[in-house]
């Protein structure tokens, strides 16, 4: 079934390619383009692409569609993204980084591949954090390292999902500090103060926006970036502390495969300015604007695939 | 005190007003049509509030939950078909009443449970927010094991007739509740290597097609309407102020609903697909006549709608308090929040309390609004069900729940997956096996699931993990509590087998 789907799908693309290639782009866009979010709404990617739509609709001088499309973690609309969008630029939709690495190589019939379409961009991140309660006996991430190196499997952190961006940079940790934690997986991030708050975990692996939401009542020990996030200006990185981890989510948005370069150029420059509009709103809440286009894209895919795939093959 | 003054000042003003009623009609509205639920209600109104100033955008995201949550109640009463999920167990004696031809009497009935339910949601919300809140994290996963199991032992009594069929009803429903990507683990299980197959069985495409389509076709094959024309609205008989004196010169079976709904609605993930179900099993095991249950006894309608409208106000304690949503539809309300840079906590009733407080007098005023709103609308839905000839009624519904089923996730395969579980859902109903049954095991199956696995991944390294299930005193409680729930549903069956029963009721039939 998958085989034909694809089979199918690869010859549809390579008669629209052929077929449309000369004639579209000099007027893109001419009619609304739908963009369709994996996931439910209310979420971080529904947020963020409310917040670019009428920005996007100013710019480009269409309808933006929002659709949503969720299932499967990202799967099902992905999946069917692949076998059945149109090349013209018309039909876009949102891609997140660790998803659409983790998903193809754990799953056998995830319907999806990692690289089967054009990414235009990366806009922004949320690097991993590691967060306990206020009143928790670990002051800092030496704390944390010392007490689980004494007593393994013991310090249970919960997080959103399995082989999640969470999920894949604790493994890491616990490599880099030789130490053996216990990760607990939660449907999304949503429940997650809960468990911080009653005390079900000892502390969470999630991302720096809940560090920043939970401010007054939890410590944020360590966040996975480069440098410091501005909305935690307090909180020290992974990195500072010895520990090589930088990871978290990214959101970015794809073509399918063999949209004309003009198109994707045209959106990527939309999405580019829709980012430095929304900055204002967005970094506070802990998010990391970016701008990874082109080769970068790929650089940033294979990096994190080199660090995650030992992880997610083990696990297997 | 003046924080409060201030902020019915700021809600006494026209703009407001209409803003209210706007938001409680369209709610309404969405929530009367299966498929389209609460949540995506907000959804779809969020964009709009974007240009709107916070107070006024969470007053319409707070009226329209409000109205959308009742509009469940007409179609569930009406055709019965529930709107939206929290509105199943307003089905069990709603839509008897309306075949009796008191159709006129069950809406009143839940009309003024949902503006009650709705009000005592806000006056717990506005004074005991903080101490709530605390209770809240207090549902772990084992906690959330025992709520699943608990919400289980409703099982015994949605099956009024055979208890095997009801068990046998639950098991179906948390064998769908597994398909796709499981909860803890992340592997995808019974797709049969069918990638779409990974987004699972959405609950609300198979309450869709459970409950709705054996009626349509029901009704299809008895050449019947969903009500009878003779049967009338019902007015003549019985007026408003009746009713509300029914129910309230008898207020327990209310007060006991509203607090089930409350304590339910702070529970993170159970939510109000759950509330109405236990406070409708609850309703009818202190009646005095447990038996006309099922039968067209208002008090059913009464126990199911006031409990789930207290869930509205009642789940954003934990959501305003520490920014953890108890509905599906309050996430969308804390993306709002901080998006307007609103953060959850106590600052949020202290500094920006103005804002907040008029949020949530603006729930009450939405409640109240349900009054006019929802007796005008009940009367005009009423009269289309009944004048429309079911060769028209029957497509009509089948079509608009198709597109709900569609629009839902804008999925053909949830057409597909509706229309499949409808039709074998007919016949699982022609040999008494019912859908609430079957939703409930759905509904529960994920929760039980997600609480057992995350708590024994919490006690790999105790000697006996099995304990961490009953280590914190609340889960004690709990467990002890599905230990009587399920005797108490056993029993009767037990001692009817051994022929004990029998002399019993045989005995206080000789006293009577």
């Amino acid at each position: 079934m998958t085989f034909t789907y694809t089979k199918l799908a690869g010859a549809l693309s390579a008669i629209a390619i052929l077929g449309v290639a000369g004639t579209v782009q000099a007027d893109y866009p001419e009619e609304s383009i739908t963009y369709v979010i994996p996931f439910n709404p209310g979420g971080e990617s529904d947020v963020t692409a409310r917040f670019q739509e009428p920005i996007l609709e100013e710019i480009l001088g269409v309808s933006v569609n929002v659709t949503h499309r969720p299932g499967g973690g990202g799967a099902v609309a992905w999946s069917e993204f692949q076998n059945g969008a149109e090349p013209d630029g018309y039909e876009i939709i949102g891609v997140n980084i660790p998803h659409i690495i983790g998903q193809p190589i754990q799953r056998s019939d995830a319907g999806f591949e990692t690289d089967n379409w054009d990414i235009i961009t990366f806009f922004h991140s949320t690097p991993n954090a590691l967060i306990v309660p206020a009143d928790s006996p670990f002051e800092t991430l030496d704390d944390l390292v010392e007490y689980a190196r004494e007593n393994p499997e013991a310090v249970t952190l919960g997080g959103s999902g399995t082989y999640s961006a969470n999920h894949l940079d604790m493994l890491r940790f616990e490599q880099e500090a030789d130490i053996d934690l216990t990760y607990i997986p939660f449907t999304g991030t949503g429940p997650l103060p809960a468990a911080l708050e009653g005390g079900h975990v000892a502390g969470i692996f999630n991302y720096t926006m809940l560090g920043v939401q939970m401010e007054d009542r939890a410590r944020v020990l360590a966040v996975a970036s480069e440098e410091r996030v501005p909305a935690l200006p307090d909180a020290p990185t992974f990195k500072e502390q010895g520990y090589d981890i930088v990871g978290g989510a990214y959101r970015g948005v794809a073509a399918p495969k063999g949209t004309p370069d003009e198109v994707i150029s045209v959106l990527e420059d939309a999405f580019a300015e829709a980012n430095r509009q929304i900055t204002e709103k967005q970094e506070p809440l802990g998010f990391v604007m970016e701008y990874i286009t082109g080769d970068e894209i790929d650089e940033v895919i294979a990096s994190l695939r080199e660090a995650y795939t030992p992880i997610l093959e083990a696990a297997d | 005190m003046d924080m409060l003054l201030q902020a019915l000042a700021s809600l006494l003003t026209f703009e407001s007003f209409i803003t209210v009623l706007v938001g409680v009609s369209a709610g309404l509205l969405i929530g009367s049509l299966p498929g389209l639920t609460a949540t995506m209600a907000l959804a779809v109104l969020l964009p709009f509030t974007f240009s709107m100033e916070a107070l006024q955008g969470l007053i319409a995201l707070g009226a329209v939950y409000m109205g959308a949550i009742y509009g469940g109640a007409f179609t569930a009463i009406l055709i019965n078909t529930p709107g939206t999920p929290s509105s199943i167990a307003t089905t069990f004696d709603g839509y008897p009443m309306a075949r009796q031809g008191r159709a006129y009497e069950a809406l009143a009935a839940a009309t003024i449970a949902s503006v009650v339910g709705g009000l005592v949601g806000v006056a717990f919300l506005l004074v005991l927010a903080p101490p709530l809140a605390r209770l809240a994290v207090a549902f772990g996963p084992a906690e959330m094991f025992w709520v699943a199991m608990l919400g289980l032992t409703l099982v015994a009594s949605l099956s009024s007739d055979s208890l095997l069929k009801g068990l046998l009803g639950g098991c179906i429903g948390m064998l769908l509740s597994t398909i796709g990507v499981s909860p803890v683990g992340g592997e995808t299980r019974f797709t049969f290597g069918f990638p779409p197959l990974q987004g699972g069985v959405e609950l609300i495409v198979a309450l869709i097609g459970l409950f709705v389509i054996p009626e349509l076709l029901t009704m299809a094959a008895e050449g019947r309407g969903a009500l009878s024309k003779e049967g009338g609205f019902g007015k003549s008989h019985v007026s408003i102020l009746q009713v509300a004196k029914r129910i309230f010169t008898k207020p327990v079976n209310l007060i006991r609903s509203c607090l089930i709904g409350q304590l339910i609605a702070i529970i993170p993930g159970a939510g109000g697909n759950v509330t109405s179900l236990v406070a409708y099993n609850e309703a009818r095991r202190f009646s005095k006549d447990p038996d006309s249950f099922g039968k067209g006894n208002v008090d059913g309608v009464v126990a199911s709608e006031s409990s789930n409208n207290v869930m509205v106000a009642g789940s954003m304690v934990p959501l305003l308090t520490l920014g953890i949503p108890g509905a599906p539809p309050d996430a969308i309300i804390l993306g709002v929040l901080l998006l307007h840079g609103l953060r959850p906590g106590l600052d949020l009733f202290t500094e920006t309390g103005v804002l907040t407080n008029g949020f949530i007098l603006s729930m009450g005023l939405a409640a109240l609004m349900l009054l006019p709103v929802g007796l005008i609308g009940g009367r005009l839905i009423h009269r289309v069900v009944i004048k429309t000839p079911y060769y028209f009624l029957m497509p009509c519904i089948a079509m608009v729940t198709i597109l709900g089923t569609f629009a839902l996730r804008n999925s053909l395969l949830d057409v597909g997956i509706m229309l499949i579980l409808g039709s074998a859902g007919y016949f699982l109903r022609l040999i008494g096996i019912h859908a609430a049954p079957i939703v409930l095991g759905l509904i529960l199956g994920g929760i039980a699931e997600q609480g057992y696995v995350q708590t024994m991944l919490a006690a790999v390294i105790d000697p006996i993990p099995w304990l961490r299930l009953v280590s914190n005193p609340l889960s004690k409680v709990l467990a002890g509590l599905v230990v009587i729930g399920a005797a108490t549903a056993l029993l009767p069956a037990w001692l009817e087998r051994r022929g004990l029963l029998d002399k019993v009721s045989s005995k206080a039939g000789g006293d009577a």
